[in-house]
C-alpha cells in the first residue's frame, strides 16, 4: 500500500513493522511527530519521559532487558541524553536500540544549530541518514538489526527538510520480534573502570566490522554516470538536493545513507572513477574532513555555506556558477511578522506585569514563553537552554552580590540595590530540567525567584502531555505530579510559594512585588491553560471583549500587552471577536474601563 | 495499457512547483495535505514541505509542494514556483520573489495586520493588491475569507483557495471529492465541498 507520510510518520511506521516494543521521548521540534505516531500502534510501550536522558534511559533499559527499543529527541536533547548515549555504545544492545536525533539545519525553532553526526563519531556509533520518507521506513527498520548486529546502538539522523516533508511511501507489514530472554551480564553492563577499560578495546574491533560493513552495505551506493567527469557525494536531505541542482548534468553519485563509519574504500572507488569531486552536504564539512584525510581532493565547504539549510538554488550557483533566477518584486516592503504569543495567551498577563517592573532581570527558558522578548513586551536578558532559567537566575545573584560587595567598600554612600533576578520556566520545562536547578538554589541561598508558569501542556512543541497534566502519552489518567507540593519538597518555605492566575494581573503584579521583597527563594506559580488547548477553545468559544467606543480614549495602553486581536482603528481600539477569548488582560489594562467581557462560559 | 493506466501515466507527465504562504493558524498546511494526497492518488510522485513549531504562532508560513514524474528536493526555490497560492495579501509580496517569470499568483483579497502593524512599529502596505498587479499579470485576486463565511465559517477559506488553485493548475479531474472525504472531518465535510466549487467557480 502507497502512502504520502512525513519523515516522522515513515519512521513511527518503520519503528512498528521493525517489531520496536518500547518507545521513549521528550518532544522537540522537529521530532515531537515520531512518538505521536508511534502511540497509535499498541504493540509499542511508549511514553513522553520527563527528559531526552531519561527517554534514552528507558529505552536502554529495555534493550538490556532484550527488547527493540528507540528514543526520539531534537538535536540538543542529545546533549541532555549524552551521558547515557556514549555509555551504551560501550554496553551496546541485547534488543536493537535507535537514537533518533533530529537536527535542525536553518534553525527553524532551535536555539542553536549543531550538527549532530559528529556524536556518532565521537561516541564510535553506527549511523544512518535516510533521504526521503521511504529510507525513513526502510533504514529504521534494519537500524534495530544492525544495533542487534554489531551490538551497538545506532544513532537514526533526520534534519527538519526529512521530517516534515511528505513524500509517497510503500510500506511492509510488522514482523513480530520477541523479548529476548534476559540473562545478566555484569562484566559488559556494569560500567566499572575496569569493565568499561575492556568494552574500550572491543569497540575499536567494532569499528573495524563496521567499517567494512559501510563499504558493502546497500545504503552506501555508488550511481555511475555516462561521462566519468564530475561525482558528488552526498547524504540526507543534500543528496536530494544536489540531484534536483544537477538534473541537467551528466554527474555521477555516491550516495551515502550509512554515514558512521563512512565507507573509505567505496570512497576510494569512486574517487577513482571520476576526475572532480564534490561533497554537498549541510552546515558541518562532516563527509568532507574524512574524504580529505583519505588524501583524495574534493571541494565541499569552500563552496557552499556552512550556515542555514541548503537548497537546489544555492548549490547550483556554487558549484554550476549559474545564477539563481529570483521572482520578481512588488516594490512593497512587507512588515515585519514573526510568531507572537497567541490571543488570549496566559503568559502575555505574567509578560506585561514584568515589563512594568523596574530594577529586575530576567533569565527565561525553552518554550511559547520565549516570545516574551519580542515587542512590546520586550521582557528577558537571557535564553541558554531546556532549564537554564533557574540555575543560570542563581549565577546572576551571585555575580551581582559579588559587585554589590564591591560597591559597598568602594563607595558606600552610592549603594544601589541590585536588580531582582526572575527565572521564568513552562511547566514541562521545569519537570525537564528547571527542578535540579531549584533544589540549588534553594540549598545555596539563592534570593532570585523563579516564575512557574503553568499552561498545563507543552505547548510549543503542539500540546503533548507532561508530568503535570495528568495523562500518559495514550490519554490514559496517571498521576498528576503538583508543583505546589514539589515546589515544598525541594525546600521552598510553604510562605514563600504564592500560587495566582495567570490571567489576573493584580494578583500577578503583587506576587512579583512581594518576590521583589523577599530575601528567600521565592516561588510564583502562574495557572492558566494554553489558550489553545481544545477544551479550553471549546469553554471559552462564547466569549469575547467588547469595547465601549465612548469610553475609549484611544490611549493605546492596552496595545502595549502585544495581544493580536487588538487593532488601532480611527483613534480607538478595536478587538477581533474571532481572534478574542475574553481573557481579559487589555480590560484590566484599560484606564477607563472601556473593556468588558461578553458571552458565556460554555461548561 | 488500460484507459486507467493511460490515464495515471498522462497524469504523471504532469509536474508543477506550487509555493502556499500565509500566516500561522490559516490553514496552509491542510489545504496542502489534500493537495498532495490528490496529486499522489493520480499517479504523480509529490512532496511537500512544512515548517512546524514556533513559527506558526501567527507568524509568516509556507508550504512547498512539488510532483512530477520524479521529484527530489522537497522545497521550491525562488523564481521557481508555478503559482504562489497566498493566504494574505501582504504575505504574496513577501514571497513574490519564489514566482517563477509568466508563473501565476493567487491571493487572497484579505488582510491580517501583523503585531508589529498594530503597535505601530510599521505599517502595513497601502494597495497591495494594486501593487502586485503591476509586476504579475497573470494574478487572480479575491475575497475567499468572504466566501467561506457566506458558506459557514471563514476557517474554510483554505479550502476556498485550493478549489481556484486546482482548477487554475488544471487538475481538476482528479476526484478532490473523495480526497477531502478522507482528510477532512466528517462534520465539515460538506462545508468543504462547498468551499472547494465555490473556490473553482473563481476561474
Amino acid at each position: 500500500m502507497r502512502q504520502i507520510m512525513t519523515g516522522n510518520e515513515a519512521i513511527a511506521r518503520g519503528a512498528w513493522e521493525a517489531g520496536c516494543r518500547v518507545a521513549a521521548a521528550y518532544p522537540g521540534t522537529p521530532s515531537s511527530e515520531i512518538l505521536e505516531n508511534i502511540a497509535g500502534y499498541d504493540e509499542i510501550d511508549s511514553e513522553w519521559s520527563t527528559n531526552e536522558k531519561v527517554a534514552l534511559e528507558v529505552a536502554s533499559g529495555a534493550s538490556i532487558a532484550g527488547a527493540r527499543s528507540l528514543a526520539a529527541m531534537k538535536h540538543v536533547g542529545l546533549n541532555v541524553a549524552a551521558d547515557p548515549f556514549f555509555t551504551m555504545s560501550y554496553i551496546g544492545a541485547s534488543g536493537g536500540l535507535v537514537v533518533v536525533t533530529a537536527d535542525d539545519p536553518g534553525l527553524f525553532s532551535s536555539q542553536n544549530e549543531q550538527d549532530n553526526r559528529w556524536y556518532a563519531l565521537h561516541a564510535k556509533t553506527p549511523m544512518l541518514e535516510p533521504s526521503d520518507s521511504q529510507e525513513c521506513l526502510d533504514f529504521i527498520k534494519d537500524a534495530f538489526d544492525i544495533s542487534e548486529r554489531f551490538d551497538a546502538p545506532v544513532l537514526f539522523r533526520v534534519t527538519t527538510r526529512i521530517c516534515h516533508s511528505k513524500s509517497v511511501v510503500e510500506l511492509g507489514v510488522r514482523e513480530d520480534v520477541p523479548v529476548k530472554p534476559y540473562e545478566r551480564d555484569p562484566a559488559k553492563r556494569v560500567m566499572t573502570p575496569a569493565a568499561a577499560k575492556a568494552r574500550r578495546y572491543i569497540l575499536e574491533e567494532r569499528e573495524k566490522k563496521l567499517r567494512e560493513f559501510s563499504n558493502e552495505c546497500s545504503y552506501n551506493k555508488i550511481e555511475w554516470a555516462a561521462s566519468r567527469k564530475v561525482g558528488v557525494i552526498a547524504s540526507g536531505i543534500g543528496y536530494q538536493h544536489a540531484r534536483e541542482a544537477f538534473e541537467t548534468e551528466d554527474f555521477s553519485y555516491l550516495k551515502l545513507g550509512f554515514t558512521y563509519p563512512l565507507p573509505d574504500e567505496l570512497i576510494r572507488r569512486f574517487a577513482e572513477g571520476v576526475e572532480k569531486i564534490y561533497v554537498v552536504e549541510e552546515n558541518e564539512p562532516y563527509i568532507e574532513t574524512f574524504v580529505k584525510s583519505l588524501g583524495i581532493a574534493c571541494e565541499g565547504r569552500s563552496l557552499l555555506p556552512a550556515v542555514d539549510e541548503l537548497n537546489a538554488g544555492i548549490i547550483q550557483s556554487a558549484v554550476l556558477g549559474r545564477e539563481a533566477k529570483s521572482g520578481p518584486s512588488a516594490g512593497v516592503l512587507p512588515p515585519p511578522r514573526p510568531p507572537v504569543l497567541c490571543p488570549g495567551c496566559s503568559h502575555r498577563g505574567v509578560f506585561y506585569t514584568l515589563s512594568k517592573e523596574k530594577d529586575i532581570v530576567v533569565s527565561s527558558d525553552i518554550g511559547c514563553y520565549t516570545l516574551g522578548v519580542a515587542p512590546p513586551l520586550s521582557v528577558t536578558d537571557s535564553v541558554i537552554c531546556m532549564g537554564a532559567s533557574v540555575s543560570a537566575g542563581i549565577g546572576y545573584f551571585k555575580a551581582f552580590s559579588s559587585a554589590q560587595k564591591d560597591a559597598r567598600e568602594e563607595k558606600p554612600e552610592k549603594q544601589k540595590k541590585p536588580p531582582k533576578i526572575f527565572s521564568v520556566i513552562g511547566d514541562s520545562t521545569f519537570f525537564h530540567s528547571g527542578v535540579t536547578g531549584l533544589i540549588d538554589a534553594v540549598i545555596n541561598k539563592s534570593e532570585s525567584a523563579l516564575l512557574i508558569l503553568d499552561n498545563r501542556t507543552t505547548a510549543m512543541t503542539g500540546h503533548q502531555e507532561n508530568p503535570g497534566t495528568g495523562f500518559t502519552i495514550k490519554g490514559d489518567a496517571t498521576v498528576r505530579i503538583n508543583l505546589r507540593d514539589l515546589c515544598a519538597a525541594c525546600g521552598v518555605r510553604p510562605e514563600n510559594v504564592r500560587t495566582v492566575d495567570s490571567y489576573d494581573i493584580s494578583a500577578v503584579t503583587q506576587a512579583v512585588r512581594d518576590a521583589k521583597a523577599s530575601r528567600e527563594f521565592f516561588v510564583i506559580i502562574a495557572e492558566q491553560p494554553c489558550a489553545l488547548i481544545k477544551d479550553v477553545v471549546r469553554r471559552r468559544a462564547g466569549l469575547r471583549c467588547e469595547v465601549d467606543r465612548d469610553k475609549c480614549i484611544g490611549c493605546k495602553a492596552c496595545v502595549k500587552a502585544g495581544c493580536p486581536a487588538l487593532s488601532p482603528n480611527d483613534g480607538k481600539v478595536e478587538i477581533d471577536s474571532a481572534m478574542c477569548n475574553g481573557c481579559m488582560i487589555c480590560a484590566e489594562i484599560c484606564p477607563t474601563g472601556a473593556i468588558s467581557r461578553v458571552g458565556e462560559f460554555d461548561e | 495499457m488500460s484507459n486507467d493506466k493511460l490515464e495515471r501515466a498522462g497524469k504523471a507527465q504532469k509536474r508543477g512547483n506550487i509555493l502556499l504562504v500565509g500566516v500561522g493558524g490559516q490553514g496552509t498546511i491542510l489545504a496542502s495535505k489534500v493537495l498532495s494526497e490528490g496529486l499522489m492518488r493520480a499517479g504523480c510522485d509529490v512532496k511537500m514541505s512544512e515548517i512546524h513549531g514556533m513559527s506558526q504562532r501567527g507568524g509568516s508560513v509556507s508550504t512547498h509542494v512539488k510532483f512530477g514524474p520524479v521529484v527530489y528536493s522537497p522545497i521550491i526555490d525562488e523564481g521557481r514556483a508555478d503559482i504562489l497560492v497566498s493566504f494574505e495579501k501582504v504575505e504574496a509580496a513577501r514571497w513574490l520573489t519564489y514566482l517563477r517569470p509568466g508563473g501565476m499568483l493567487v491571493v487572497n483579497d484579505y488582510e491580517i495586520r501583523p503585531l508589529s502593524v498594530l503597535t505601530g512599529a510599521a505599517q502595513y502596505p497601502e494597495d497591495v493588491i494594486g501593487k502586485l498587479k503591476d509586476v504579475v499579470p497573470n494574478l487572480l485576486a479575491f475575497d475567499a475569507g468572504a466566501i467561506a463565511a457566506r458558506l459557514g465559517s471563514v476557517k474554510a477559506q483554505n479550502i476556498v483557495l485550493l478549489g481556484a488553485l486546482v482548477k487554475c493548475m488544471g487538475l481538476d479531474d482528479i476526484d478532490w471529492r473523495t480526497v477531502l472525504k478522507d482528510i477532512v472531518p466528517s462534520k465539515t465535510y460538506e462545508l468543504n465541498v462547498r468551499a472547494f466549487e465555490a473556490g473553482a467557480e473563481k476561474i
